[in-house]
C-alpha cells in the first residue's frame, strides 16, 4: 500500500509536466490545426529563462582576495554580485535564492513574445500545408532553438536550485499513519504539482469564463463560421499560440530545481507529450490533462522493482504500450472529439 | 546440356564486380605506403582527434580538443613544452615527431558508435590520419578501437571507464591510459569501509548499458568482499531524466547506502533527485544514509552543483594534485585557456604525448613498432606517478584517486577534494579475469 501511494505521488509531479506541455500542444492543435514539434523546445526555453534570470541576478564584479590563491597560485578573484552592492549581502542572497519563482514574472512576457514571433514569422506559412510539412518544419525549428541554447549555455546541465525554504523533503507517511521514512516527498515537487494545477485551472477558466475564451472555443469548433461573423479569429489564435508557449515555458521554469536544465531537455519531453495528446484525444484539453497525469502515474508504477522483476523492460515501454491499447480500443483517445484528425 | 553464353559486356560486368569485391578488404589501407597504413611521406604527420563535438558530452569533448591542441603545440616546439618538461622519457625534443611537424584533423563522435566509426574512418581514409584518439564513452571507444584494428592504425583511447575496453573487447592496436571500473571499486571500497563501516546495506541504481554493468559489478564485488550486503540492484534506462520513481523506494528497502552507477546527465539527475528526496538527511539502521558516485568527473559534478558535497567517488586525475607533472600541466593548460583542465583533457593530452614518444623511441610510425614501444613501457612525470602500460591488455596501471565533493568550494572548478591516492598495487588485477584476446598487431597496408 505504501509503495502504491509513493508511486502515485511520484506520478503526479511527472504527470504535471506532461499535462502542462500537452495542454499547450493541444491548444495549438485545436486552434491552429498545427502539429507543433517545437513545443518541447518552448519548455526548454522556459527553463533557460530561469537560468538567464539567475545569471542576471548573479552578475558580478571581481575583487582580489590576497589571502587566497587560485589554481595557478595567483591571488584569488572573488565574484561579488551587484545585487549585494544594491541591496546588501543578506537581501541580495535572498533575491538570488528566489530566482526560480521570480523567473515566472520574467518568463511570461518572454515566452508570449517567443510564441507570437514563432507563429507570425514561420508557422503561419504552414497552416494550409500537410501535417507532415508542419512536423518537419517545427522539428527543424526545435533543433535550431536547442543548438542556439547550447551555443550560449553549453551542453552540460546547469544547476538552478529551489529556494532554501523548499529544499529537502517531508514525511508524508507519518501524516497518514505510516512509519517514518516510508513515504517521503520533496517540497519542491509538491510546489510543482500545485503550480501545475493552478496553471491548468487558470487556462480552463480563461477559456470558459471570458469572452475571448468563448470566441476561441467557438473558433476551435467552427473556424469558418466565426470568421463569417466578422471576428478576426486569426489574431486570437496567434494570441493563443503565445499563451500556449507561456504555459510550456512556465512548466520549464518551475522544472529546473527538479532536474538541472540542459539544451536537450525539450526533446526528452516532446515525444512523451505527443503520446499524451494522442492518448487524451487530439484537440481535447481535458483529455490532455487527464492523460498527462494518468501516464505519469503509470510510468512511476512501471519503475517499481517488483514490476520490473515481473516484466523486465516494462519501465521503458509502458507509455507506448498504453498508447497502443487505448488507440486500439478507443481510436479517438480517451476524450477525443469526432472529426479531429479524421478524414 | 547447358550452353555457356559469354558476352563482352557480361565479362566486363562480372570482372568489375569481382574486382570491387577483391578490393573491398583493403579499403581502409588504400593510402598505405611503406608497409603500413597512412605512412607519412612528406614533412608532416596527421593525428585524428575523434571527440564528441555535439551531443550531451560536447563540453567534455571541447576540453579534450583543447588538450590535444596543446599537445600538438608542445610537440611542435611551441608554448612552454608542457609535460615534456617532466616526462621521464626524454625522446621528444619539441621538433615534431621523427622530424615531421604534427598536424591534426578532428571528427565528431556525437557519443554514438556509428557516428564515431564514420568520423574515424573518414579521418583514416580521406585525411591520412596515422593515429586516432579521443572519445567520452566506452561504447564509442570499443567501436572505434575495433575499426582502428581493422584499418591498421593505433587507437589511443580517451575517456573510457568500462572494463571491456581493455578486457573482453581489447585489441592489439588499442591502448588506454584512463582507469577502469574495477580500479574504481578496488580504490573506493577501503575508503567507504573506513568512513561508513563494514556493516552496510547497499542499493544500486545502474545505467542500463555496458559501462553501468561493469561498474556495478566492480563496486559490488569490492564492497561485498569487505562485508557490505547488496539489497537491490535496479537498472535504469539510459534515457531516463527523472529518477524519482527509482529513488523513492530506496528507503523502504532497508538500504542505508545508495550507489549511483551513473555518468554524465544520468549522474547529475539521479544525484539531484536523491538529494531532493532528503536521503542524506535520513537515518536508517541507526546510521546516516549515504550516497556514493563511483566515477566522478568535475565537468559533470558542476551540473549537480551543491548536491555533490560530501559524496565519495573516484577519478583518474584532478588538477589539485601537487606532483610536478600535474602542476606543469595545470600551468600550461590554465595559462592558455584560463581555467584548469578536466580529467578528460589530462588523459587525452597524455595519450597524445605517449604515442608521440613511442614513435620517437621506435623510430617508426609503423603501428606494430609503436605498439611494441608502448607495451610494458614504464614512465613517470605525467601526473599520475609511476605508470605501466601493461603488455597483456594495453591498460595503464597507476595510482587511483578517491575524491569527495568539497564542502566549501572557492570557485566553480573547486568542486572535488582528494581524499586518498590509492597505490597502484591495490588496483592491479590479473589481465585474464575479463577475458578477451588482444590478437596480433595489424599494420594495415
Amino acid at each position: 500500500m505504501d509503495a502504491l501511494i509513493l508511486q502515485i505521488l511520484n506520478g503526479l509531479d511527472k504527470g504535471s509536466a506532461y499535462a502542462l506541455i500537452a495542454l499547450g500542444l493541444t491548444l495549438i492543435f485545436g486552434t491552429l490545426g498545427v502539429v507543433n514539434f517545437a513545443h518541447g523546445a518552448l519548455f526548454m526555453i522556459g527553463a533557460f529563462c530561469a537560468v538567464t534570470l539567475n545569471r542576471i541576478l548573479t552578475l558580478s564584479h571581481t575583487v582580489i582576495d590576497e589571502t587566497r590563491t587560485d589554481f595557478l597560485g595567483k591571488p584569488l578573484q572573488v565574484d561579488v554580485p551587484y545585487v549585494y552592492d544594491i541591496f546588501g549581502e543578506s537581501a541580495g542572497n535572498a533575491i538570488i535564492d528566489w530566482s526560480v519563482p521570480l523567473a515566472i514574472l520574467f518568463a511570461i512576457p518572454v515566452m508570449i513574445a517567443v510564441g507570437v514571433i514563432m507563429e507570425r514569422g514561420l508557422i503561419k506559412h504552414f497552416y494550409k500545408r500537410p501535417h507532415a510539412d508542419q512536423i518537419l518544419v517545427t522539428f527543424g525549428l526545435a533543433i535550431v532553438l536547442q543548438e542556439i541554447i547550447k551555443y550560449f549555455y553549453g551542453a552540460n546541465p546547469i544547476p538552478t536550485p529551489a529556494p532554501e525554504a523548499f529544499k529537502g523533503s517531508f514525511d508524508f507517511g507519518t501524516m497518514i499513519g505510516f512509519d517514518p521514512n516510508i513515504i517521503i516527498y520533496p517540497y519542491w515537487r509538491l510546489v510543482y504539482f500545485c503550480f501545475a494545477v493552478v496553471i491548468i485551472g487558470a487556462v480552463f477558466a480563461f477559456l470558459q469564463f471570458t469572452t475571448f475564451g468563448m470566441v476561441v472555443r467557438a473558433g476551435m469548433a467552427d473556424r469558418e463560421t466565426v470568421g463569417l461573423l466578422g471576428i478576426n479569429i486569426d489574431r486570437r489564435f496567434t494570441i493563443m499560440f503565445g499563451l500556449a508557449a507561456a504555459v510550456a515555458g512556465l512548466a520549464g521554469v518551475m522544472y529546473v530545481p527538479i532536474n538541472p536544465p540542459n539544451y536537450h531537455m525539450g526533446m526528452d519531453f516532446l515525444v512523451l507529450s505527443f503520446v499524451v495528446v494522442v492518448v487524451g484525444g487530439m484537440g481535447s484539453l481535458p483529455g490532455a490533462v487527464l492523460a498527462g497525469f494518468l501516464l505519469g502515474i503509470l510510468e512511476s508504477f512501471a519503475s517499481m522493482r517488483e514490476v520490473i522483476d515481473f516484466i523486465p523492460g516494462i519501465n521503458q515501454v509502458i507509455i507506448y504500450l498504453v498508447a497502443i491499447i487505448i488507440l486500439l480500443t478507443r481510436p479517438r483517445g480517451l476524450m477525443g472529439r469526432k472529426g479531429v484528425m479524421e478524414d | 546440356m547447358s550452353k555457356l553464353n559469354l558476352t563482352r559486356r557480361g565479362v566486363i560486368q562480372t570482372g568489375a564486380v569481382a574486382g570491387a569485391g577483391l578490393a573491398l578488404p583493403t579499403y581502409l589501407s588504400a593510402a598505405g605506403h611503406e608497409g603500413f597504413t597512412n605512412a607519412p611521406t612528406g614533412s608532416t604527420v596527421t593525428f585524428g582527434f575523434n571527440v564528441p563535438q555535439t551531443g550531451a558530452y560536447a563540453d567534455e569533448g571541447a576540453d579534450e580538443l583543447r588538450a590535444y591542441e596543446l599537445a600538438v603545440e608542445h610537440l611542435n616546439g611551441g608554448g612552454d613544452g608542457g609535460l615534456m618538461n617532466t616526462f621521464s622519457s626524454k625522446a621528444l625534443e619539441g621538433t615534431g615527431i621523427l622530424g615531421k611537424k604534427v598536424e591534426y584533423v578532428t571528427g565528431d563522435t556525437q557519443t554514438k558508435s556509428d557516428a564515431a566509426r564514420a568520423s574515424a574512418k573518414s579521418m583514416i581514409e580521406k585525411d591520412g590520419a596515422v593515429m586516432i584518439t579521443g572519445g567520452s564513452s566506452s561504447g564509442v571507444a570499443v567501436a572505434v578501437q575495433a575499426l582502428c584494428q581493422e584499418a591498421g592504425v593505433i587507437f589511443m583511447a580517451g575517456l573510457t571507464h568500462s572494463n571491456d575496453t581493455t578486457g573482453k573487447d581489447k585489441k592489439a592496436n588499442g591502448f588506454r591510459h584512463f582507469f577502469n571500473s574495477y580500479m574504481s571499486g578496488a580504490a573506493l571500497a577501503p575508503i567507504l569501509g573506513k568512513n561508513y563501516g563494514t556493516d552496510r546495506k547497499a542499493y544500486h541504481l545502474t545505467a542500463d548499458y555496458n559501462w553501468g554493468y561493469t561498474t556495478e559489478e566492480a563496486v559490488r564485488t569490492s564492497t561485498e568482499a569487505m562485508g557490505w550486503e547488496t539489497v537491490a540492484a535496479v537498472k535504469t534506462p539510459l534515457t531516463q531524466t527523472d529518477f524519482s520513481s527509482y529513488i523513492a523506494p530506496v528507503l523502504q528497502s532497508g538500504a542505508d547506502v545508495l550507489v549511483l552507477n551513473h555518468y554524465g546527465g544520468n549522474m547529475v539527475n539521479s544525484l539531484t533527485n536523491a538529494v531532493q528526496f532528503g536521503l542524506r538527511e535520513k537515518q536508517v539502521n541507526g546510521k546516516n544514509f549515504e550516497i556514493v558516485v563511483p566515477l566522478y568527473s568535475r565537468l559533470m559534478a558542476k551540473g549537480a552543483g551543491a548536491n555533490v558535497k560530501g559524496i565519495f567517488g573516484s577519478t583518474n586525475w584532478h588538477w589539485s594534485l601537487q606532483d610536478e607533472g600535474s602542476k606543469q600541466f595545470v600551468k600550461s593548460f590554465g595559462e592558455k585557456y584560463g581555467f584548469p583542465p578536466s580529467q578528460a583533457a589530462h588523459t587525452c593530452y597524455v595519450q597524445a604525448m605517449l604515442y608521440a614518444d613511442a614513435v620517437q623511441r621506435a623510430g617508426s610510425f609503423n603501428p606494430c613498432a609503436v605498439a611494441e614501444a608502448l607495451e610494458d613501457f614504464e614512465f613517470d612525470g605525467m601526473g599520475n606517478g609511476k605508470t605501466l602500460y601493461r603488455a597483456e591488455d594495453h591498460q595503464c596501471f597507476k595510482d587511483v584517486l578517491v575524491v569527495k565533493g568539497k564542502e566549501n568550494p572557492t570557485s566553480e572548478f573547486d568542486l572535488l577534494e582528494i581524499v586518498e591516492v590509492t597505490p597502484v598495487g591495490q588496483v592491479t588485477y590479473d589481465a585474464s579475469i575479463f577475458g578477451g584476446e588482444l590478437g596480433t598487431c595489424n599494420p594495415g597496408a
